[in-house]
Parts: C-alpha cells; structure tokens; sequence
C-alpha cells in the first residue's frame, strides 16, 4: 500500500503531549512556534495543521 | 476533369471551413496558437476529404473505396489518444490541474468534431451530386447549425445555484458557508487566505445534478477554469494555498474555495457558471427504471 499523506514534524509547547516516530520540535512560546513551524512548512513543501494552539503538525499531501 | 471534381471540392472546403469554425481558442486555453491549430485544421482536411469521396466513390461503382472510411475511424480515434497524452504530459506542471475528466472531455470532443467533419463533407457533396450548388449551400447552412448544437454541452449554471459566501475559520478550520475545506494551522497563513481567498456555495437544482456535480473531475475543473480566467494566488512549494472544493454530505452542496488574482464576485460567479459539465460526470439517477418504479397501490 502506498502511504499517501505522512507527518513530517511535530512542533508544541508542550512536551508532555507528544512522542513518537515523527522529529518532535519543542518550542518555549507560541511566537516560536509559529516560525519554526512556518519554516518547516516551506522547506518541507508541507502544510502546517493545527491539532490545538500548542500543538501543530506538519504533514506532506 | 470528371463530373464529380466540383462537388468533392466543395465538400472538402466546407468540411475544413467547419473545422476552422468549431476550433475556438477561448478561456480555456486550449488549443493554443499555431503548431495546435496546423494538427487541428489539417487533419480536419483530411476528415473532409474523406467524406467527400464517399458518395463519388459509390456512383463510380467502387465500392471497396468506401472501406477507407474505416481506416478514418481508427485515424481520428489516433487524435484522441493525442490529445489526451499531451495534455496528461502538461497537467502535471499546471499550478491547479485540469484533471483526467476534463483531459478525457476535451479528446472526446476532438475526436467527435473530426467526425461531425466527415458526415458534414458527406451530406453536402451528396446534395450537390444529386441537385445543385444552390441546395448544397442549403445543406451546409443546416449542416454548420446542427454542428453547433452538436457540439455545445450544458454548463454548470444550467445545473446549480451560485451564492458568494465569506471563507470563515473555526479555531484551525476553514469553512465556506458550513462545508468544512481544511486545516490550516498558521496564523500567518489564515491571514492570507482570508485577505486572498473567496467562498462559493453551488447549490444542485435537482436529483440528478447532486451526483453530476459531486463527482471529482467535475470538481476539478471549476477550480481549473476559475484560476485559468482568474488568476491563482500560489506557487510550488505551498501547498496550504491550494483551491479545493468540498462537499456538503447532508445536501449535495458543495463548497468552493478558490484564490483568484482577479477577486471580482460577479466575475468569479459567471466564470463558475460557464464551466461545461462534463460528458463523463453527467449522471441520471432519474432515468433509472427501479428509482421511477411506482410504488405499487393497494386500492384493488
């Protein structure tokens, strides 16, 4: 089967909240994690999703 | 000269004339310019020709000629495979795609027009075999008319209500009206859509049209025709700005999400509602004979 949509990264505030396969980015405020989650978004070709306010994930489509 | 060189050339001209005709670079951009139009416009010579030959072919008593016209049939269906290799090879370096459905509407068309050349080159060469010029010229008038109505489908306006709606978020969700399109986890990129994006409902106007439109290759070339006619605001490489259309489960409506260069309602309304309906997405539940079926009476 041909996976068609993958999680690239996961950016939170919160640590506690996340673990697993995918690279976890923790970041301090939600400033922070607009950027790096925005860089991610354009080197990745991906989209950011927003999963709540602290926690946004980027997949690729 | 012999007595048939008139008719055969007259034929030949109208059927190459009506190809000219039925060759319409418009909005949908396609064919383009010349290299495009030469294929078109020969091969519809050719079509014309071989129409014409028919009926002389007949009269001369050669009637193994009138096999040839298979050869035609398996040449024109050549000019779909054409058409829908070149366009399958360009669709993918479209910045919204047209979609197979559309690729697949357009060589049909192609082919059929090729078709419509060939009988048209066959009447009017007929009429002027068995009458005179004055009667072929007739026969071509009613010819170019029928080829018209032949050839011009129904457009989506035709099939569904237009409305403008405002494109709203809930927390991370995009709507149009109440259908949900996406997820879109930046602020920054709330911020753009909502500065460059527009939402439109297509409400079905009946039965039959709530599978027609919901169908993918219908919905993908909406968003083809609305970013060719009105420019799209995205690039490689973001893929958060990409048009979608979703639907409505509960009542067939669907939502559309576009993001125009040109963000002009009326405009963006017209161009939706010229959109063709496409041969192979036009459903007709209601000509099924088990959905029609009355349901049986127990007066007796």
């Amino acid at each position: 089967m041909m996976i068609e949509k993958a999680i690239l990264a996961v950016i939170t505030l919160d640590q506690s909240k996340v673990s697993g396969g995918a690279p976890i980015f923790i970041c301090e405020t939600k400033e922070e994690l607009e950027k790096v989650a925005a860089n991610i978004e354009a080197i990745t070709d991906g989209i950011v999703h927003g999963l709540s306010d602290e926690l946004f994930i980027v997949v690729k489509h | 000269m012999s007595e048939f060189t008139y008719p055969i050339l007259f034929g030949i001209l109208i059927g190459t004339i009506l190809r000219i005709a039925m060759l319409r670079t418009d909005y949908r951009q396609y064919p383009t310019y010349l290299h495009g139009k030469t294929i078109h416009v020969s091969l519809g010579f050719i079509a014309a020709a071989l129409g014409s030959l028919v009926i002389p072919a007949l009269l001369s008593k050669e009637y193994t000629a009138v096999t040839i016209l298979t050869v035609a049939a398996t040449q024109f269906r050549e000019v779909r495979n054409m058409e829908r290799n070149t366009l399958n090879e360009v669709d993918s370096y479209e910045l919204v795609s047209r979609g197979k459905t559309y690729i697949e509407g357009i060589a049909i068309s192609f082919e059929s027009r090729n078709y419509l050349v060939i009988i048209t080159s066959f009447i009017v060469t007929f009429v002027y075999v068995f009458t005179n010029i004055i009667f072929a010229i007739v026969a071509t008038i009613i010819c170019f008319i029928l080829s018209k109505i032949l050839m011009s489908g129904s457009v989506m306006k035709e099939i569904v209500d237009i409305e403008y709606k405002d494109l709203h978020f809930d927390g991370a969700g995009l709507y149009v009206d109440n259908i949900y399109i996406m997820n879109i986890g930046l602020p920054e990129r709330q911020k753009e859509i909502k500065k460059y994006g527009m939402g439109f409902v297509l409400t079905p106007k009946d039965m039959n049209t709530i599978t027609t439109v919901s169908n993918l290759g219908q919905r993908q070339a909406i968003l083809h025709d609305v970013s060719i006619a009105l420019g799209v605001f995205r690039d490689s490489g973001t893929p958060a700005l990409t048009p979608l259309i979703k639907r409505d489960l509960d009542d067939g409506r669907l939502g559309v999400f576009v993001l125009p260069q040109v963000r002009d309602v009326d405009k963006a309304i017209e161009i939706i509602g010229q959109v063709p309906v496409l041969e192979s997405a036009i459903r007709m539940p209601s000509e099924s004979k088990s959905h029609n079926k009355e349901v049986p009476s127990n007066d007796d």
